[in-house]
């Protein structure tokens, strides 16, 4: 058997292997609009802990984080400092969303924002936004599809047969199975993902350098600048550290998907204590970086250094490695995809065109047009990633850019009685204007900030001015749904 | 909704400033520790304490729930 076969092989078996434990769990369920989205709110501490690992070690994490290790250097280290400051924003903000879930019935972040600021036309715009930020995101995970087909083929498989093949399966999977089978297929898939970040974290330094200490020796007396910001980069220097990481960790619920996973949870306190302990999961990141800063001295010139996790593994390890590692790699890619690809296509059914288009439709019709969804977001991603070539870490940084234009009205919403609707979504279309215009006109970073936290800046200032100037008339919808909010405690 | 507790607050801001706002003062390679370099050394070792300091913040955040509310 060629390499190549073997390795496939090897990748599509474990593939098979998720989608099979995910359609199992979605058997001998009566799939309604709440079982499918929310999975009938009764997770406990170790779903929803497996439901939102699933979701932040993606493609990114596997190849995004280790690729701008390899090219970028020093400034990678932010992901290890947002994502552990993430959950400890998560500790103040999610339980309190939990609570409002259930008091209210929630089922999506824009449900939130329709319950909280009683304006159907903000939690519209809510939805806009965070569908647009999706398709960066998911374009991510399909490339990622690609880039591991290609090179686990040895460069026999092209990347556009391979991405088409992934969101067909994607679609399929989604289709099935829900909330619930991601939850389960995100177990396979953080094994694997475990076992290969520590065995390519380890393997390949002791291979080529005797050890992970050795290798970081070599790696400070051959390119000393490499280790520390700014880098191999020109402008990513300690005030845009500080910048993203603040914007990404701010951001990290606020996307439609993390926010949605809370309402799955038990009770708040499960959401808590997760915040506690989320934090040691980052940890696993730390082997995949070693992989990255190992490929700059034993690979040096790759032009695209997504590929410098997986082509590092293929010169080191055999061939059935290689195989594991892609197939942790793509079920990493396939999870949190469908997840996007649910959210979205549920946002769409069930807050965009319901509430104002079509307000008869029952549930049953919003869960069907919901499906369809699927498939048209798995269509637009696929074409958007087939006619790209931007980084990995730049496709997350570009979605971060735009959901976390919802923090304002979210932490404001929650914890300030006098913000309003017109102020938050006045400031929201601010921060996402802000955002899009600095990075098209390729002003990210501007003075050395990130152009998304400039962006939540501003829209920051927006809405507390704009709610201390507009106050809500009595008996309008906004101070109703405000007053019963505080009567929520 | 009810505010944090301030104290919960303060050991959440701890995390913030050292991987954070201290970013000047530990970003560089020597000393390396365990062979790493000062940098990721740093961010590692906070990534293991930022638990226990969220813990600490748990327990305040427990002690200070009204007797009726339902505990777990």
């Amino acid at each position: 058997m060629s390499p190549a076969v073997l390795c496939l092989s090897t990748i599509l078996g474990i593939v098979a292997l998720g989608t099979a434990v995910g359609f199992l769990a979605g058997v001998h369920r009566r799939m309604d609009l709440e079982q499918w989205t929310v999975g009938g709110r009764g997770f406990g501490v170790v779903l929803i802990f497996l439901l939102m690992a699933g979701e932040v070690y993606t493609t990114f994490a596997f190849l995004g984080a280790s690729g701008w290790a390899y090219s970028r250097g020093g400034p990678v280290l932010y992901v290890l400092a947002y994502l552990t400051l993430a959950y400890v924003v998560s500790f103040f903000i999610l339980p309190q969303i939990w609570e409002v879930g259930r008091k209210h019935g929630l089922q999506t972040q824009s449900d939130f924002f329709l319950v909280r600021y009683g304006s159907k036309y903000l939690a519209g715009l809510v939805c806009v936004v965070g569908i647009i930020s999706f398709v960066p995101y998911l374009q991510l995970q399909i490339t990622g599809v690609g880039i591991i087909v290609s090179v686990a083929s040895y460069d026999g498989i092209g990347r556009t047969p391979a991405m088409v093949g992934a969101v067909v399966l994607l679609v399929a999977f989604v289709f099935a199975s829900g909330v619930r089978a991601v939850a389960w297929v995100s177990i396979v898939k953080d094994v694997l993902m475990v076992f290969a970040a520590l065995a390519i974290g380890i393997g390949v330094p002791s291979m080529h350098f005797g050890g992970i200490a050795p290798m970081f020796a070599a790696l400070a007396h051959a390119r000393p600048a490499h280790l520390t910001m700014p880098g191999a980069t020109a402008n990513l220097g300690h005030a845009w550290f500080v910048s993203t990481v603040l914007l990404t960790s701010f951001g990290f619920y606020m996307w439609p998907h993390g926010f949605g996973a809370t309402f799955t949870a038990k009770s708040a306190d499960t959401l808590r204590r997760n915040a506690v302990v989320m934090p040691l999961y980052t940890l696993t990141l730390v082997f995949i970086f070693f992989a990255g800063f190992a490929a700059v001295l034993v690979l040096p010139g790759l032009s695209n250094g997504d590929l410098a996790l997986l082509t590092v593994v293929r010169k080191s390890f055999p061939p059935w490695f290689l195989g594991v590692v892609g197939g942790a790699g793509a079920l990493t890619a396939m999870v949190p995809a469908s997840i996007f690809i649910l959210t979205a296509a549920t946002l769409f059914a069930k807050n965009l065109y319901r509430p104002l288009l079509a307000p008869t439709m029952t549930d049953d019709q919003v869960a069907r047009l919901a499906r369809a969804m699927v498939i048209v977001l798995g269509l637009i991603s696929l074409s958007l990633a087939v006619f790209s070539t931007t980084s990995l870490v730049s496709l997350l940084l570009t979605g971060y850019a735009g959901v976390t234009q919802f923090f304002p009205g979210v932490v404001l919403g929650l914890y300030w009685k006098r913000v309003t609707a017109p102020a938050v979504f006045v400031g929201m279309i601010a921060g996402v204007v802000a955002a899009v215009f600095l990075m098209l006109s390729h002003r990210d970073p501007l003075f050395g900030l990130s152009a998304g936290f400039l962006a939540l800046c501003l829209n920051f200032l927006i809405v507390i001015g704009l709610s201390l100037l507009t106050t809500a008339p009595a008996g309008d919808a906004a101070t109703a749904a405000a007053d019963s909010w505080s009567e929520a405690r | 909704m009810r505010k944090p507790a301030p104290g919960a607050l303060l050991l959440a801001l701890i995390p913030f400033v050292t991987m954070c706002f201290a970013v000047p003062l530990w970003d560089r390679i020597e000393p390396m520790v365990l062979g790493l370099p000062f940098n990721l050394f740093w961010l590692i070792a906070w990534i293991v304490l930022t638990p226990l300091c969220m813990w600490a913040a748990y327990r305040l955040e427990r002690a200070r729930r009204t007797p009726g509310e339902r505990l777990p």
